[in-house]
């Protein structure tokens, strides 16, 4: 029984990474005032050519910073869209999710596929302190103990934080006692994106090693709930991220109970994204939505 | 120097086409970069993707089919967002649609045609609504968005047609995860003669016509779209904003629906994991690009099932991904938003701190 909740627990941790990432990075760009739809796209097209580069080069660091870049330059794209030309955001978001996914599987088809091939490197490695608990990637540690803490003190501790949530809550008011708006909103932009882009890199370059097509399939939709659900807190949305991993270690180790055998595991699978929309049901309700959420800013 | 927008105070026929026609150009050479890096010539390859289906009676009867499903998802979008709910959950309701649909064909056999080819649809739409149900009703009692959970609702049905196909409906015959295929009075008659287009189109182009119809001359269209453009207006005036979001959302989900019915009764005839190839998400490109136009969204799910068709014989004669195809949409979708803006506003540069 031990056993199986240390597992448990050393796979959540494991699971909730890509996701915590890509969390923090949205609740750094929706504290602005801008939805980045962009966050599935975002973390496919780093977690393509992270592992494109470092296949390419012989080395994972190499591949993390081509990722970061790539996320920096799809963050670029986006806020240029929404900031400079205040377009509607769902629809630029959505756009450059389609967009960042049809090039890299397009890319992967020119570099890699187009003779049967598959991308693959020697992914980064575990480092363990002991027990499967302690066994985590430099990824979730520095998830957990560098991002996270440091994405609270940003936001609410930092100058740079402060301008970010008085352009996000009320641009104007913001505007007039001299804040830079657009370029605050180009900055959490960009910081969410290279976040974003981190949880992407993660999945190809530590977790599994390799980049097969639809291979973030849906987690960055799930960052962007957990966002809503942790009510734009990272402590709140740490628990959300964990609650979600944790019933998705959970459905895994189901899988393995000969009671649930017969049960299709394709239902065990959808199981997690269940959960993270009956976890909106229950909290979601009157969540504090930054007050110029999705509204452009344009000085009259 | 800073950007300034300033919105312009008279818009002359000519400048929308112009915008469009160089949000265009722009797509091209964007998308040139990525052909030749594939090793094709961008010009060639162009001239597959638009101008090739149009030369022959098949590569046009070809576009047609491949337009049909972007009818029925550019409607559903295009109706949604109308009313200011963000269904981007289109993919999944037409996954649950060919769910229906399929179910329904395969328990057809008995019923004539007149029966089965209008059932088929209605399953089909009966599953596409039950799975927009709800987000729908999240939204509009408790009011949580609809963005997330349509869209964690779209891996959601893929599994749910993968665990079907790899259990209750796996092939009697072959044993592969495809269904059996339907019953032969539950499939859509094919509507021109030598060709594979079929009736679905014809439903297509109705239920488009339909909203088209409905929205602009009708009172509830008259409140679907006060609610889309001013809520809280649309609250004070008394109107019920969540019950029209509620029913829009719905026919949304019911009309995607029915583009999956479409899909297993007009082409496939068997419901197969890639039934979609990103019908739902391409159904945003539709809408949008149309400007949330019916008829206009007609006119681009044309031009889309063009490209689609135009990429795949361009992949072909020149060795490049079909995926090319999809990259030149989701270009176009991205230039086309940004031209409309710039139609709307006049960019002053001016020198900053002022």
């Amino acid at each position: 029984m031990i056993d199986v909740i240390v597992d448990l627990v050393a796979a959540t941790l494991r699971i909730g990474t890509p996701l915590l990432l890509a969390a923090l990075g949205e609740i750094i760009t929706e504290r602005s005032g801008v939805l980045n739809l962009g966050i599935e796209g975002i973390m496919y097209s780093s977690a393509f050519s992270g592992i494109a580069a470092a296949s390419y080069t012989g080395s994972l660091w190499v591949g993390l910073f081509v990722a970061v870049g790539t996320g920096l330059v799809a963050g670029l794209i986006l806020a240029f869209l929404t900031v400079t030309l205040g377009v509607n955001q769902h629809v630029a978001g959505l756009g450059l999710t389609l967009f960042l996914i049809s090039v890299s599987n397009t890319v992967n088809r020119i570099l890699f596929t187009s003779d049967g091939g598959q991308v693959r490197v020697d992914p980064w490695k575990s480092i363990g302190f002991g027990g499967p608990i302690f066994d985590q990637y430099l990824f979730t540690y520095g998830a957990l103990f560098v991002g996270a803490p440091l994405v609270w003190w940003i936001v609410w501790r930092s100058g740079f934080g402060l301008r970010v949530r008085a352009v996000g809550e009320n641009p104007e008011a913001a505007d007039v006692a001299g804040i830079p708006v657009a370029r605050t909103r180009y900055q959490a932009i960009l910081l969410g994106s290279a976040f974003m882009s981190l949880a992407g890199a993660f999945i190809t370059l530590a977790y599994v090693g390799q980049f097969t097509i639809n291979i973030i399939n849906g987690r960055g939709w799930v960052a962007l709930a957990l966002v809503i659900f942790g009510r734009w807190n990272v402590g709140r949305c740490m628990l959300g991220a964990a609650i979600f991993s944790l019933v998705n270690a959970g459905q895994l180790q189901l899988r393995l109970v000969p009671a649930f055998a017969d049960v299709p595991f394709e239902l065990l699978l959808a199981l997690p994204f269940l959960a993270v929309i009956v976890g909106l049901a229950v909290s979601g309700r009157n969540v504090p939505y930054p007050g110029s959420y999705l509204k452009p800013y344009r000085r009259l | 120097m800073k950007p300034r927008f300033v919105l312009r105070a008279e818009n002359p026929w000519w400048r929308g086409p112009l915008l469009v026609v160089m949000a265009a150009i722009v797509t091209f050479v964007i998308t040139a970069a990525l052909i030749r890096w594939s090793g094709g010539n961008p010009v060639a390859a162009f001239r597959y993707m638009f101008v090739n289906p149009l030369q022959s009676k098949f590569g046009f009867t070809e576009s047609i089919l491949s337009a049909t499903p972007l009818v029925f998802t550019g409607a559903a979008v295009a109706i949604a967002f109308r009313a200011g709910y963000w269904n981007i959950g289109a993919e999944g309701q037409l996954l649950a649609g060919t769910i229906g649909a399929t179910w329904f064909g395969l328990h057809a056999e008995s019923f004539p045609a007149v029966v089965a080819v209008p059932g088929i649809l209605l399953a089909g739409a009966l599953c596409g609504a039950a799975w927009s149900l709800a987000p729908a009703l999240l939204r509009a009692r408790l009011g949580i968005d609809e963005v997330v959970t349509t869209l964690l609702l779209n891996p959601v049905a893929l599994l749910v047609i993968t665990g079907l196909l790899n259990g209750p409906w796996r092939n009697s015959e072959t044993g592969f995860p495809d269904s059996d295929v339907i019953a032969e009075s539950a499939m859509m008659p094919v509507v021109w003669p030598g060709t594979r287009v079929h009736l679905g189109l014809v439903f297509g182009i109705v239920v488009t016509l339909g909203c088209w119809w409905f929205v602009g001359r009708m009172t509830g269209g008259l409140r679907l779209r006060a609610v889309g453009l001013a809520p809280g207006a649309a609250r004070i005036a008394g109107l019920p904003v969540e019950r029209t979001m509620l029913t829009t959302a719905l026919v949304s989900g019911g009309i995607a629906g029915m583009g999956g019915a479409s899909e297993i009764a007009g082409v496939a005839h068997q419901l197969t994991i890639g039934i979609s190839s990103g019908f739902g998400y391409t159904g945003v490109i539709v809408a949008t690009l149309a400007a949330l136009s019916f008829i206009g969204s007609l006119v681009v799910a044309l031009i889309l099932g063009i490209i689609n068709v135009g990429s795949f014989s361009a992949s072909r004669a020149l060795s490049i991904p079909t995926t090319m195809g999809e990259v030149v949409q989701s270009v176009l979708l991205i230039t086309v938003v940004a031209a409309l803006v710039i139609q709307k506003y006049r960019i002053v540069w001016k020198s900053s701190d002022s």
